[in-house]
């Protein structure tokens, strides 16, 4: 492996502004365009987080597995797996909402096991691995039911309809009333969630490994360093982060079927690279992710307020700024990585 | 040398049949009647002909996969979403924009070539990723994954586009006057075309020779990137056919369902097939019994009552133990844990 070049300038930082500022000029331009329809309230910013609050804890886990260079594409399923299953132990066997949250967190924490032994001690490619973890999730949602559950149990309905007002930023409606604008508890969740990912990364040994098995295994290795326990750890770390994910996804829809959340590892995978983070590994931080989750968050929000188009062109749009991000990351780091694939 | 070639040859397609005969046998006691043929209106019916008639497009993508797996060590996860595409894009132009039609709006030939070209294009796309942006595999496919069905989507307008004409169904099914359903030679066409032209030409070699060692090709002057770019083109036109012949089956284009979880079916034909997935040597022809495998797989689960949603978890569970039994670290292992048994037996005889 040869030593990290000095570059002219950090790309990293590069990246994170071009999406910080891509954030920024979108929003200008959504507050300008949609101004009649109440793009510039307070609350069409704080709905950016609460109808992707899962979205940002199940990106920041996705940083974490791609910072060791490896990739989950299961989370969608999932996400999918863990909202029937919540659906069906409150509504079909009668467990209490804190029980099935507690289940959900030990599948994920287990299916993250799972997972990143296959990846880290067999040392099989992440892809081939979470595909079939994509699947098996998918499936496993079908065999526990086929049929849409609704959630009606009250506690859970509790957290999910808690409304927590904000005492700024509210604006008078037509009839003279003052709205106040609100957020939902999952909002915080998944803000503290990244806060405590973002210092774990940053401070503790465990993120310094992440960050060195990613940026070169082999140095990582001569190091002294536990390349595969570190692998799986993260990858444990980014099934609990998953379930969490889930968890919160099921607060905002309060239902669980089998075609829920149907591209969702796609959206993290790209609010990761939108934010900076490298498919190759070691590079990239929680709070790019967050601005990946928001750009996503705004591009939907057009979508809706215009009105017309349908909720495809999310996806093909995501998936057009994925690939433009990727592009660009390849041309700035093909030096780097040139000859990387061979050792 | 050349025993031990031939055991290695004989070794990757031991597991496919292997695995065939073992599905079949399922079968077999399952249903007694399994092997039977019959002809009713002057076509042939049975199961093992509607297995066969059913694999067309799994046999089609595997050896597009196969290639793909081979050259670039990484897998193309966006076959079944070009399949929707390639469906949704010949529809579009026979129909003329229409949703339903009980005539062609253009020629047949155009509507198979819009789907060819389309299909071919969203390929070169993955190659140009792979091949010149050095981007992985999984993630320069992922794109087209969850987009082609948008793409699709926005094709037919998001509805489903029938073409209710005889004619067009000709590829999904009879031909008059053929006992046997026109997709089986499709896919058997795709096969013997294929074959031909990786070993009549150097193309086969040089594919293996950059799924070995892409540098050290380049290196003798294989244009690898060129190749790569190749593979992943020509493994979305074959998307392509088998997109056609899926459409024709239901003579419209339901970008939703066209090729749906059939990623994970080509991925475990070429792993079942004997196929390193990491890239290098290999076998079309373990990868169209793999195909065959699966579907009579597949043929199985639903007689067993397993849904259409339920089935990728047995084959997830497949995948999972076919690339375990692949990896390097699990055959150290067992070669330590075999060798220990050996030790201990050799003493237990000494003693």
């Amino acid at each position: 492996m040869r030593m990290k070049q000095k570059r002219p300038f950090n790309e990293t930082v590069f990246l994170l502004k071009i999406t910080i500022t891509l954030f920024f000029v979108m929003y200008v331009i959504g507050m300008i365009v949609f101004r009649e329809k109440g793009f510039t309230h307070f609350q069409t910013f704080l709905n950016l987080f609460i109808s992707n609050a899962s979205l940002i804890v199940i990106a920041a886990g996705m940083t974490v597995v791609m910072l060791t260079g490896g990739i989950d594409i299961s989370v969608g399923s999932c996400v999918a797996m863990y909202c029937m299953m919540l659906a069906y132990m409150m509504e079909r066997q009668g467990v209490g909402a804190v029980g099935a949250v507690a289940i959900v967190l030990g599948t994920g924490i287990v299916f993250g096991f799972v997972q990143g032994f296959l990846v880290s001690y067999l040392r099989i490619q992440p892809f081939i691995v979470t595909l079939a973890g994509m699947f098996f999730a998918r499936g496993m949602t079908a065999i526990i039911s086929v049929d849409m559950i609704s959630i009606m149990d009250k506690q859970f309905l509790g957290w999910a309809q808690h409304k927590m007002y904000i005492p700024f930023g509210g604006y008078l409606s037509r009839k003279g009333v003052l709205i106040k604008p609100f957020i939902y508890p999952t909002v915080i969740i998944a803000l503290l969630t990244l806060v405590v990912i973002y210092f774990m990364l940053k401070s503790t040994r465990f993120g310094r490994r992440i960050y060195a098995i990613g940026g070169s295994e082999q140095s990582a290795l001569l190091m002294g360093l536990n390349v595969r326990r570190t692998r799986l750890n993260a990858y444990i770390l980014e099934g609990f982060l998953t379930s969490i994910g889930g968890i919160l996804f099921c607060l905002n829809t309060c239902s669980g079927f089998v075609e829920q959340a149907r591209g969702y590892e796609m959206e993290a995978i790209a609010a990761a690279v939108i934010g900076g983070t490298l498919l190759t590994g070691g590079v990239g931080n929680v709070f790019g992710s967050l601005f990946g989750v928001l750009i996503k968050g705004t591009i939907e929000t057009f979508i809706t307020f215009q009105g017309t188009l349908s909720s495809w062109w999310t996806k093909i749009s995501i998936a057009a700024l994925l690939a433009f991000f990727i592009i660009l990351q390849s041309i700035l780091g093909n030096s780097k990585f040139h000859g990387r694939e061979s050792t | 040398m050349k025993p031990n070639f031939k055991r290695i040859t004989h070794y990757r397609l031991f597991l496919p049949i292997l695995c065939l005969v073992l599905v079949l046998l399922v079968n077999v006691i399952k249903t007694p009647t399994f092997f039977q043929l019959s002809i009713r209106n002057g076509v042939l019916y049975g199961y093992i002909i509607d297995v066969v008639n059913r694999a067309s497009e799994l046999v089609v993508l595997a050896v597009g996969m196969t290639l793909v797996v081979a050259a670039s060590g990484g897998t193309d996860i966006s076959v079944g979403s070009v399949m929707a595409v390639a469906s949704a894009m010949s529809c579009f132009v026979l129909a003329g924009g229409q949703v339903s039609v009980n005539s062609y709006a253009a020629p047949w030939g155009f509507g198979l070539l819009a789907a060819l070209v389309a299909a071919t294009l969203c390929g070169a796309w993955n190659g140009f990723l792979v091949a010149k942006m050095r981007i992985q595999p999984m993630v320069a496919t992922l794109i087209l994954f969850t987009a082609g069905r948008g793409i699709a989507q926005l094709i037919t307008r998001g509805q489903i586009t029938y073409i209710r004409v005889d004619s067009y169904k000709y590829l999904g099914n009879f031909i008059p006057h053929v006992p046997l359903p026109t997709s089986i030679f499709v896919a058997i066409l795709v096969v013997i075309l294929t074959n031909l032209m990786l070993k009549k030409t150097a193309l086969g070699l040089y594919i293996q020779s950059v799924g070995i060692n892409k540098d050290a090709s380049r290196l003798v002057g294989i244009k690898s990137n060129w190749i790569i770019f190749f593979v992943y083109t020509f493994c979305g036109f074959l998307s392509g056919i088998a997109g056609m012949i899926a459409s024709s089956r239901i003579y419209s284009a339901d970008a939703n369902n066209i090729g749906l979880n059939m990623e994970l079916d080509a991925i475990l034909a070429v792993a079942l097939g004997g196929n390193d997935l990491a890239g290098g040597k290999f076998n079309i022809t373990g990868s169209v019994i793999g195909a065959y495998t699966i579907q009579a797989l597949t043929t199985t689960l639903y007689a067993m009552g397993v849904t259409a949603d339920q089935v990728p978890v047995y084959k997830a569970i497949v995948v999972v133990i076919i690339v375990t039994l692949q990896s390097e670290e699990f055959k150290k292992w067992f070669s330590k844990v075999t060798a220990r048994r050996l030790l201990v037996e050799a003493k237990a005889v000494e003693a």
